[in-house]
């Protein structure tokens, strides 16, 4: 194929260039009108043959282009980065063609056709996306049932919540020691002392709300901070105990890993939901939420404490040997020296697991918790709005992405900054 | 002594925590049971289940006890998984490899193809192709075929069923070509060790593979039938496709979303794995006279597969435990036949969470010692 095409190529390289970027331009060209203004000008082709033309065109331009150096520098790094050899040359066109082809019906859906104005569903007169779906349940989306006019509850809780997680930033030099414990023992307790008054209310002259009302967006970071500050705690001990060199601690640490590591947080879930409470007291009563934490928070538990082992392994034996060698117990010597560097190896780790972890809690709307995917069962089949499905579901599906690629890029910067550092 | 007690003592104090926490659960659900006159036993596994299956591989109706219906599940799950297992690991593979291509477009795509679908939740995934895009295909009477013989449509993805005759005789000639190549492929070595000389395998092995099942179908009396789907009245606008095989809608979200999800951690195993083979092996293989097929296969893959394998493998296995999600969509897999329909008739929480559980740590612990094996066998035995 390519020797055949070397002999039709002309001797004059100006020539290759002109006839090569001429077929390009106008394979490119007949994708663009047709896609964009429906115009076909290949139409008169019989049969097939327009569908494959732009391809075959480009084909040919881009073969014709193709020279080791011409000393233009937009068709060297054209040819350098998407005209190697043939095989390379129809895929770029492929690609190519599939996006022009792809981008005008999305835009006109999402854009163009779409409708946002109004407050009932005979405002979607459009083809398009009806965003006035969301517009009006975007409330609910955010907050589930919660009363409306409560909401301010929500949104003061988190800033505090977040504010308080940023205090560790301006510790003063000689209060640095306390950060951990900070951040280990005291903060989880604040935050969710702020959470259980401030949402739920029912002292300080706030109005009780059961969690049967929350929902929405909200829903799914309350449940993932929680599950990520018990969680971590956990993991360490169960890391610490599976490193252990006591037979009995370390059997029943891997033991619990496994176990939680071998099944599904599906069924996690529903054993929270049917079969714990028949393992509590008789008049013992605990809240869903309250029991579906708990279970995700066991569950991450076991994943966190293999992302934290495996810090533990990175570390050289030489620390140990040196910590014990100053006369070190084993707590001394795992909470001043190797926990601190452990920890910090596995930053990257961790943030990893807590992305996984809000990935995960969409899954609770198994058990009947309304976070944002039950919402949007709920707003589905509620009569008045039947038949938005697809809004919906790429509106949540944008929220989520947007959130889940924010905390990956950011997991991957801590990754690249502490490799540096070491 | 002292150094004794320390030892002994947290051990000791973690047991004791441990049966505390068991004994504690086990006296309440006693308890609990009693109170409302459950008792705790498996003898409701021979009871019939009185529930009916939407899709089953096979045969299943109400009057089976709940132990078929188990089996009937766990099979559902295994087929969604095995579907699943074997899209991901294609799209896997080329996502993987793109995303090294030297080609700007390809490579750029592939990296956004990845972070597009990592990213977004598994559940919202099934149920945007559940409820939203397959919900906008035609319905059967409109429905317009694919590749001539297959319908996609509303209510499922119809394709022809194949009628096997004598087809015991054609497994068995599959079988008898398997194994031929197999000691063609042991005989092989054998003489390459021995003299040097090199067998054409690729190509025995193919004809093989090629001529003994056709034979069978010469001499052995085997005949293959299609069964087509074909459209069929039922009322004034309802139509339905009768023959073939049905694959519901269900299934098929599923699996898409399984794939589509794992198939992003498949890419970056596979990427990872042949980014970690230094250039100079391929170099240093080169420089002793081997063929670019030869680095290939010889030097490059068996580097590149010990590094992708056991990841591989992890994704697998989080993809079978991902496939319970299921239970979401209404199809009927372990987790929405046992757990859901058969607790709600029994009302066996424990044992019935309890199997469940046990089940997928089973095929977890399973995956898991093979893939122990596996590295134990692939290691590199340093001398």
């Amino acid at each position: 194929m390519n020797l055949s095409l070397n002999k039709i190529k002309s001797q004059n390289q100006m020539t290759n260039i002109y006839i090569g970027s001429s077929l390009l331009i106008l394979s490119i060209l007949d994708v663009f009108l047709n896609s964009f203004f429906r115009i076909n000008i290949s139409g008169s082709l019989p049969g097939n043959l327009s569908i494959f033309f732009p391809l075959i065109l480009g084909f040919l331009g881009l073969s014709y282009l193709r020279t080791e150096y011409s000393g233009y520098k937009f068709l060297d790094s054209l040819n350098k980065n998407i005209n190697t050899t043939n095989f390379n040359a129809f895929l770029t066109l492929f690609i190519t063609f599939a996006i022009l082809k792809a981008f005008p019906p999305a835009l006109s859906w999402m854009i163009l056709d779409a409708n946002i104005s109004g407050d009932t569903k005979e405002a979607c007169t459009g083809t398009g996306a009806c965003w006035t779906y969301i517009k009006v349940w975007f409330k609910r989306f955010m907050y589930g049932m919660y009363p409306n006019e409560l909401h301010w509850r929500i949104n003061s809780a988190f800033l505090l919540v977040i504010g308080l997680g940023f205090v560790g930033y301006f510790f003063k030099e000689n209060l640095k020691k306390y950060l951990a414990l900070y951040y280990v023992a005291i903060y989880p307790i604040i935050a969710f002392l702020i959470i259980y008054y401030l949402i739920s209310g029912g002292a300080f002259g706030l109005v009780w709300v059961e969690t049967g009302a929350w929902g929405g967006l909200s829903l799914t970071f309350i449940v993932s901070f929680f599950c990520l500050i018990f969680c971590f705690p956990l993991g360490m001990i169960l890391a610490l105990g599976r490193r252990s060199n006591l037979p009995a601690i370390r059997y029943i640490s891997v033991g619990y890993i496994e176990f939680w590591r071998g099944v599904p947080l599906i069924t996690v879930l529903f054993m929270s939901s049917v079969m714990f409470p028949m393992f509590l007291p008789q008049d013992f009563f605990m809240d869903k939420l309250v029991r579906v934490i708990i279970a995700i928070t066991l569950f991450e538990a076991a994943y966190c404490a293999e992302v934290i082992r495996g810090g533990l392994q990175a570390l050289p034996r030489g620390q140990y040997d040196a910590a014990k060698s100053l006369g070190m117990g084993y707590w001394k010597m795992h909470i001043f020296v190797i926990l601190p560097q452990a920890l910090k190896l596995v930053i990257p780790g961790i943030a990893n697991t807590f992305l996984a972890l809000v990935k995960d809690t969409p899954l609770i709307f198994v058990v009947g918790l309304a976070e944002i995917a039950g919402m949007l069962a709920l707003a589905k089949t509620n009569p008045k709005w039947l038949g938005f499905a697809m809004e919906g579901y790429i509106f949540a599906a944008i929220i989520f992405w947007i959130i889940c690629y924010a905390m990956s890029k950011y997991s991957y910067n801590l990754e690249e900054k502490y490799k540096t550092e070491r | 002594m002292n150094n004794k007690i320390k030892r002994i003592l947290p051990q000791l104090l973690t047991v004791l925590f441990v049966i505390f926490v068991f004994g504690f659960f086990t006296i309440n659900a006693q308890v609990n049971m009693d109170n409302r006159g459950i008792d705790f036993g498996f003898g409701f596994l021979s009871q019939e289940a009185s529930f009916d299956m939407q899709f089953t591989l096979l045969d299943y109706d109400g009057q089976d006890s709940y132990l078929w219906a188990y089996v009937v599940a766990l099979l559902n799950t295994l087929l969604v998984s095995f579907l699943g297992i074997i899209f991901c690991t294609i799209l896997g593979v080329i996502i993987g490899v793109a995303r090294l291509s030297q080609n700007f477009l390809i490579k750029n795509s592939a990296a956004w193809y990845v972070e597009f679908f990592r990213n977004i939740p598994l559940l919202l995934q099934i149920f945007f192709w559940y409820y939203a895009a397959l919900r906008a295909l035609p319905l059967p009477e409109n429905a317009q075929p694919w590749f001539g013989v297959t319908y996609m449509t509303i209510k499922g993805y119809y394709i022809p069923s194949m009628i096997w005759e004598n087809l015991n005789v054609f497994m068995s000639c599959l079988i008898a070509a398997i194994v031929a190549v197999i000691f063609l492929r042991v005989y092989a070595k054998k003489i390459q060790e021995r003299e040097g000389k090199q067998l054409p395998v690729l190509y025995i092995s193919l004809a093989l593979i090629a001529i003994l099942p056709l034979l069978s179908f010469l001499i052995g009396g085997v005949t293959l039938d299609f069964e087509m789907p074909v459209l069929k009245q039922l009322a004034q606008t309802s139509f339905i496709f009768e023959g073939g095989i049905a694959l519901p809608p269900e299934l098929i979200a599923l699996v898409l979303a399984l794939s589509l999800y794992t198939s992003t951690f498949v890419a970056e195993c596979v990427r990872a794995g042949i980014q970690g083979i230094s250039k100079g092996q391929k170099e240093a293989a080169a420089s002793v006279g081997l063929t670019p097929n030869q680095i290939l296969k010889l030097v490059i893959m068996p580097q590149a597969l010990r590094i992708i394998i056991p990841p591989t493998t992890n994704q697998y296995l989080n993809l079978t435990k991902n496939s319970s999600l299921a239970a979401a969509i209404a199809y009927p897999d372990l987790v929405l036949v046992f757990a859901g329909t058969a607790l709600m008739q029994t009302g066996k929480a424990i044992e019935i969470v309890g199997i469940t559980m046990l089940t997928y740590l089973s095929i977890s612990l399973a995956i898991a010692a093979l893939m122990n094996w596996y590295n134990k066998r692939i290691e590199i035995k340093e001398k």
